[in-house]
């Protein structure tokens, strides 16, 4: 009987020609119905209809986050409102995020992608799937529920928060595989620690999928140590699906595209030019058989490579390497993203400070500490310990409401943060100093 | 009423130094000096004879000082002259924001308040029979 895994061993000509007619429907469907790229192909001279080969697609210009942005909420929504089941939408404040909407299609093929996961954790109904990734309009909860449930897990949907509740859960219920950010799952298991519970023997955890984050090499093997499990590394995005885009398999040796639902390609991120295996460049992707929202040659701004070579495991679908940093200044803190220009949005409301500012990313145990270091204005009154307090936790309040994520304020000395010649520097990230 | 200098430090080492340095070389001379400190920064309170000259010179050697408004009372230097005076205050209904005392000569001490309203302070301590200092 044909299994939803088969897939998985396909030969890859196979693979490319399911990608070639999906990629060639994509880009009709794209043209045909949502006016943005209508006019895009139009203005660049590109004929949607002449694409024969996946060599052709670089004709086709490149779709960027702003792209995206600018047609907020539904403009780049491939089929009517009667289609949409589901919407989902990146972090950010209105008007910067972007939005992703799904039919019942969408949300099979997600689910489907998730679960590769848990299949190549051989894992299946047998397993209990422990869900602390954020169920709402983060991609994350959702996207490993589907996956969970998609392969037949027994799926719990935790939600983010209330760690000893999770911990309680865990140990009572026997999850066997976890799903949430690398670091939660760090701090998971020291609190499991200090309340005298010993992870390896008190749970019966075998596999984590952790992404939403960058984690070091070091971090990982950290975390196997503690939960006795292993860790496989799972990458998305909102735009053009969410968590399953490409996921680890227990060789840990790169990340298994879904190359069925997403054709990928590494391009310069200065050039465009595209670039042979192995090389490192920005990722770019073409779905192949989205619905709702389709998207054609977009600019992930994430930096990484297809790795070369056959996988030991034995599936034929490429693998990207793990990431390896982003084309812009676009920060991951406790899996939400986050933009300078969004505290900068922030602090412009509040005249007490000045425009200088520093944002500082540090590691406490094993959660992110993102500390705004801030100048007062020449005409703000210092004198007092409870201004500044007060200054500092209303900024705080103002920060949290906007980006969805604590950030500590401190009012540092004037002219105390470094002005540079150049570019400034705005962000120091210290995450990686203790690992 | 005086005139207090306040100055924002970040907990670094040498910020102090350099503060009474820049003081110093500006012929600046102190009555009081005291530190309000938190994890993150100091705010430092100094009574000198010249405000607006150490705002400059502190100012112009990368310190960010504001003169601050602060009432100065003179008490008798003996036991109970502090509480005597908050007592006063306390009558009143006058809530003090932060308060630190320094003794001179002549067998007198001086109290510096900072308050919401100075002149409404110093008015009602000079009615209660307080004399004000008027050091700067």
């Amino acid at each position: 009987m044909k299994k939803p895994q088969d897939i998985l061993t396909a030969p890859h000509e196979e693979l490319e020609a399911i990608q070639l007619e999906g990629v060639k429907k994509t880009i009709i469907n794209c043209y045909e119905n949502v006016p943005f790229y209508h006019d895009l192909y139009d203005d660049a001279g590109f004929d949607p209809y002449a694409v024969e080969s996946l060599a052709d697609l670089a004709n086709a210009p490149f779709t960027t986050k702003q792209d995206l942005r600018d047609n907020y909420p539904f403009k780049m929504f491939a089929v009517p409102n009667e289609d949409i089941r589901e919407i989902h939408m990146s972090s950010g404040t209105t008007g910067i995020a972007t939005v992703g909407g799904y039919t019942e299609h969408d949300l099979d093929i997600w689910g489907d992608c998730f679960a590769r996961g848990v299949w190549y954790a051989d894992g299946g109904p047998k397993d209990i799937m422990h869900v602390c990734y954020g169920y709402g309009l983060f991609t994350g909860g959702l996207g490993a529920h589907y996956g969970g449930v998609k392969a037949g897990c027994t799926t719990i949907p935790m939600s983010a928060g209330n760690t000893e509740r999770q911990i309680r859960v865990m140990r009572e219920m026997g999850s066997t595989i976890l799903c949430c950010t690398p670091s939660y799952a760090m701090h998971l298991a020291d609190t499991a620690i200090a309340m005298g519970i010993d992870p390896k023997k008190d749970f019966k955890l075998r596999a984590g999928i952790h992404g939403a984050e960058a984690f070091s090499d070091n971090f990982r093997r950290d975390l196997e140590k503690k939960l006795g499990y292993k860790v496989l590394d799972v990458y998305g995005l909102t735009e053009t699906m969410g968590p399953g885009v490409a996921i680890e398999c227990m060789e840990q040796n790169g990340l298994h595209l879904a190359e069925d639902h997403f054709y990928a390609e590494i391009i310069d991120p200065k050039t465009g030019e595209i670039l042979p295996d192995g090389e490192w460049g920005e990722l770019v992707i073409t779905t192949v058989d989205r619905e709702a929202t389709p998207v054609v040659r977009y600019r992930t701004r994430d930096i990484t490579r297809i790795l070369p070579g056959e996988c030991a495991c034995g599936r034929t679908h490429r693998r990207i390497d793990r990431l390896h940093g982003r084309t812009d200044d676009m920060l991951i803190i406790r899996g939400v993203n986050v933009f300078p220009s969004q505290i900068e949005d922030v602090m412009k409301t509040f005249d007490q400070v000045s425009s200088w500012y520093q944002i500082e990313l540090t590691r406490k145990g094993h959660l992110d500490v993102v500390t705004l270091n801030l100048e007062p204005n020449p005409d703000f009154d210092f004198d007092e310990v409870r201004a500044i307090e007060q200054l500092q936790r209303d900024i705080q309040a103002r920060l949290k409401s906007a980006l969805s994520v604590g950030i500590r304020v401190r009012i540092v000395e004037p002219r105390s943060i470094p002005r540079s010649e150049g570019k400034a520097v705005r962000v120091i990230d210290k995450r990686g100093d203790d690992q | 009423m005086i005139e207090q200098v306040t100055v924002f430090l970040e907990n670094e080492k040498g910020r102090l130094s350099a503060l009474t340095r820049a003081l110093a070389n500006a012929g600046v001379n102190m009555q009081a000096l005291t530190i309000a400190e938190t994890s993150d920064y100091g705010l430092v309170r100094i009574v000198c004879d010249k405000p607006a000259q150490a705002v400059e010179a502190l100012e112009a050697a990368g310190l960010r000082a504001i003169v601050t408004k602060v009432v100065a009372v003179v008490v008798p230097n003996r036991p109970g002259g502090l509480a005597d005076l908050l007592e006063t205050l306390d009558a009143l209904g006058l809530n003090i924001e932060y308060g630190y005392c320094f003794s001179v000569a002549d067998g007198e001490a001086i109290d510096v308040l900072k308050v919401t309203d100075v002149d409404a302070v110093s008015q009602a301590l000079e009615k209660a029979g307080y004399r004000l200092a008027n050091i700067n």
